[in-house]
């Protein structure tokens, strides 16, 4: 059944990436335990536009969970307590009235701050751009059922490729590695055997641009399987480096 | 205005290898003198961005999302159709043809619906060499489902997770023209206006999302991919950002809107909870293959769910409609259950809800089996609603999801406007009044891999491009009018919230031009939207102001928009005299409360011309002949 909550919001506000940020104090009261995190924040900056302020700006758009849009960093933790949960499908019922709840951006110095809470997560596209990819022109397919693929390898496959692109393996990696989210990529088309062609080539480019967007390297801290609201497992991260030592014999770069 | 469909002469098979052979083709070498703007990321317009790229032209590519990869065809949770006939069971281009012509009860274009069949199978083979992890056999070979308004399964799936797979897909294929340097992208924008240059399309005036800069793009033909209007509604299925704004300045400028009542309610959608809902989740339809439908037989049966006995229970649908079951199409297992509630048998807290139940399946198959098909789906019912599916059954209602109606465009998906083509789900073209499931994700990717690529090439090669940059006045003018727009929204300075004004316009379309609709309804809808217009313009405040970041700006202008629309989609419902799919005029119903047609007056599609602010807009109907499909009551007993 529900109820009503009332809570101490403390949040970032920061014009834009150049100026500095601050925390903010907000009351959010009435909250029914039945509204998403984000249908919080919405009623909180409803008040604030009447109130004459600026509401606090969230990436969000889907609401169910599958966009990879919003996140944010609550109580210190990536799309906040729940297990396999995005912040969107983070319900009000697993707060405690009277609880303070800080809500920040995800940090890294690769996702700058464009406001408030939202950040640029450009380089997780150029990442992919740099050849998270099967190279296939329009209209040069073979016939889908010429090449079997084990239901045990599809199911593999697609275990990596629920990956939102959200960037909270990032946010909570203490050295703001994105090894998950491009050892997911990396494994999804590894694993199945149209990406193998490429394999070798596109392990090298995708880590070599990771690299150089400032991304840090995994020192296996675990956080961002912790984290990761499709709970993708850190063994797509073995596998990503078990195909970059490989790449070393077949790439052609 | 008369409408010219351009549907190619022939036999019905040999149309589109007919038009593809009439076409004229832009030399391999010549293309790279081209550019083409796409508006959207979602399925269309990621894979139609792709596939031009690949052929060579230039291509600008739009997105209101940080990235290309989110747009709403991710959310697509069930499944894409393709007439395969891997099953055996039968399934042919003309089946899907005729399934797709029937489920939206007469009132698509024959020849577009036959040729989406067409394509439908070279879909499938494209996504699965890009790397989509469709479901698969114990042998390896690609694995069917079933889905409404269909008896062969021909659903190809990866879990519940089938938008979201196929749209990674488009978005790989599209990084990989953005690193070749045949796509640009302009992410975090959104489309303000269409720019208009000696009668064709030429560009687009944009805002730059976080600098609030205002910029002109132009090209040689524009592409919009910019999705359904189902936002309108307020509470909806779509995502949060998804609107008319591009289509609809875009009718304004002149491209005729079509069939704007033509809106699709799903019917397996979780129940709305409260005021401060801000959308609504759906439960994909895939459910209804192992989920069974019910309503206790007595109206006020307040016991829970399991205390119900199987004598007391209405499965209503497998009672009314034997031969399809649970699953007749959406519009039809919608209106089921809206008249189950409304006459007091609806269950939950509201009254506004019918069970969803599993059990059966469950001792049939085991939980296992059912986990596989739906964990997913499972577990976001469980987040959403904190009551484990596995255990009591769902409780679903209906919910906007779908907008069949949209833009108009002829069979080369070229709207009323020389040089602006629209695809996917922002036209009109391929689903008549009520799209069946697992139709939208073929729809899109047909458009944007196969078809438009093709079409689009026969309008450039027939040339007479003047040049033109950005310098050029319609540019000043266009970009002065939509800056001038954003300005005026800021000034109002009243004192109700964007959001506020959009709940109530939703309120009313839902109550006045929903699932049921009536004239005297519709008459006062149209009524209470002119002064919930004429209130938005004296009273919205949006704080902020234009050159930065502003998120309560973005959505004043879409509501603005959705607020004019709202009003054409009333009048649209108003005059389709009859019902048929979606649009049900409770005036013409059968004796089972079925849609009642009427294809002497009423078999075409319903276009609309902008006629200037406050001036009814001009109807033009584009006629429907059906040549290869018998005209019959649609029957899912």
């Amino acid at each position: 059944m529900s109820r009503t909550i009332h809570l101490t919001l403390k949040v970032w506000r920061q014009d834009e990436a150049k100026v500095k940020g601050r925390l903010e104090t907000y009351d959010a009261r009435d909250i029914s335990t039945d509204a998403s995190f984000l249908e919080m924040l919405d009623i909180v900056n409803e008040q604030l536009a009447l109130e004459g302020k600026e509401p606090i700006a969230f990436d969000h758009d889907c609401r169910e969970g599958i966009c990879g849009m919003c996140g944010a960093v609550v109580n210190g933790r990536p799309h906040g307590p729940e297990k396999g949960t995005t912040l969107c499908q983070l319900h009000m019922r697993h707060f405690k009235d009277g609880d303070t709840v800080v809500i920040e951006p995800w940090r890294s110095r690769a996702f700058p701050v464009v406001r408030d809470l939202v950040v640029d997560r450009g380089a997780l596209d150029k990442i992919i751009q740099a050849g998270g990819y099967i190279s296939i022109n329009t209209g040069s397919a073979p016939e889908a059922n010429n090449l079997p693929v084990s239901p045990e390898t599809a199911e593999l496959a697609m275990d990596a490729a629920a990956c939102i692109g959200c960037g909270a393996c990032v946010a909570a990696c203490p050295n703001a590695a994105a090894m998950l989210f491009v050892g997911a990529k990396v494994s999804h088309l590894a694993l199945l055997p149209q990406g193998r062609p490429e394999a070798a080539d596109r392990v090298r480019s995708m880590t070599l641009e990771m690299d150089r967007l400032g991304f840090g390297a995994c020192s296996n801290h675990k956080e961002c399987e912790a984290e990761c609201p499709k709970e993708i497992s850190i063994s797509h991260i073995a596998r990503l480096n078990r195909e970059f030592f490989k790449s070393g014999f077949f790439s052609r770069k | 205005m008369t409408l010219n469909a351009r549907v190619p002469d022939g036999p019905l098979a040999e149309k589109w290898d007919r038009h593809r052979f009439e076409l004229k083709l832009v030399n391999p070498a010549n293309k790279r003198r081209y550019d083409v703007i796409v508006v959207g990321t979602g399925l269309a317009g990621g894979s139609a961005s792709a596939s031009l790229a690949e052929l060579g032209y230039n291509v600008k590519t739009f997105c209101i999302q940080d990235s290309p990869r989110r747009a709403h065809s991710i959310a697509a949770q069930g499944g894409i159709n393709a007439a395969k006939d891997y099953t055996n069971e039968g399934d042919s281009i003309r089946r899907l043809f005729y399934d797709t012509v029937k489920g939206g009860d007469y009132r698509s274009r024959e020849a577009n619906v036959y040729r989406l069949a067409q394509v439908s199978a070279a879909i499938i083979d494209q996504c699965t060499a890009q790397g989509v992890p469709f479901a698969r056999e114990y042998g390896g070979l690609l694995a069917n489902r079933s889905f409404g308004g269909v008896q062969v399964q021909r659903t190809f799936y990866a879990r519940g997770q089938t938008g979201q797979q196929l749209l990674l897909g488009a978005y790989g294929a599209l990084s990989r023209q953005v690193k070749a340097g045949k796509v640009t992208l302009y992410p975090r924008r959104e489309m303000l206006d269409l720019v208009m240059v000696d009668g064709r399309a030429r560009g687009i005036v944009v805002r730059d999302l976080v600098t609030g800069r205002i910029e002109r793009h132009a090209a040689h033909a524009v592409v919009l991919a910019t999705g359904g209007y189902g936002n309108v509604f307020y509470l909806s299925t779509n995502a949060m950002s998804s609107n008319v704004s591009a289509t609809y300045r875009a009718y304004r400028r002149g491209a005729l809107f079509a069939n704007p009542c033509f809106t699709q309610i799903h019917p397996t959608c979780i129940p709305v909870h409260g005021d401060y809902q801000s959308k609504l989740t759906l439960m994909s339809e895939s459910l209804r293959n192992d989920g069974r439908i019910w309503v206790p037989k007595t109206s006020g049966d307040k016991r829970p769910p399991h205390e119900i006995p199987e004598e007391d229970r209405d499965y209503y649908l497998e009672r009314r409609y034997p031969a399809f079951g649970n699953l007749v199409p959406r519009d039809v297992a919608s209106r089921a259950a809206k008249r189950e509630c409304d006459q007091g048998r609806g269950v939950g807290e509201t009254g506004y809800a019918v069970y969803l139940d599993f059990a059966d399946a469950i001792r049939r198959d085991g939980r296992e089996s059912i986990e596989r098909k739906y964990g997913n789906l499972f577990q976001m019912y469980e987040r959403i609603t904190a009551e484990n599916p596995y255990e009591t059954p769902m409780m679903i209602y209906p919910a906007v999801h779908y907008t069949m109606g949209g833009l108009w465009v002829d069979y080369n998906l070229m709207s009323t406007l020389p040089g602006l083509f629209v695809i996917g789900e922002a036209n009109f073209s391929d689903h008549g009044a009520n799209r069946l499931g697992a139709s939208a994700l073929m729809q899109g990717l047909a458009d944007g891999y196969f078809i438009l690529p093709q079409t689009i090439g026969g309008y450039l090669a027939e040339g007479g491009f003047s040049d033109v940059a950005i310098e050029n006045p319609a540019f000043e003018q266009t970009e002065s009018e939509a800056a001038a727009r954003v300005q005026r929204l800021l000034d109002v300075g009243g004192r109700r919230t964007v959001d506020d004004f959009h709940r109530e316009l939703g309120h009313i379309l839902w109550e006045y031009c929903g699932m049921a609709r009536t004239d005297e309804g519709l008459t006062k809808a149209q009524g209470l939207v002119q002064e919930l217009r004429a209130a938005f313009w004296k009273d919205v405040t949006v704080p902020g102001s234009a050159p930065t970041f502003n998120q309560s700006l973005e959505k004043a202008g879409r509501v603005a928009d959705f607020l004019e629309f709202a009003e054409l989609m009333v009048l649209d419902a108003l005059t389709r005299r009859e019902s048929c799919g979606c649009h049900f005029n409770e005036a013409f119903q059968t004796q089972d409360n079925e849609p009642l047609r009427d294809d002497e007056h009423c078999c075409h599609v319903a276009a609309w011309e902008y006629a200037g602010q406050d001036r009814e807009p001009t109807r033009t109907i584009e006629p429907l002949a059906f040549e290869n499909v018998e005209l019959k009551q649609r029957s899912y007993k």
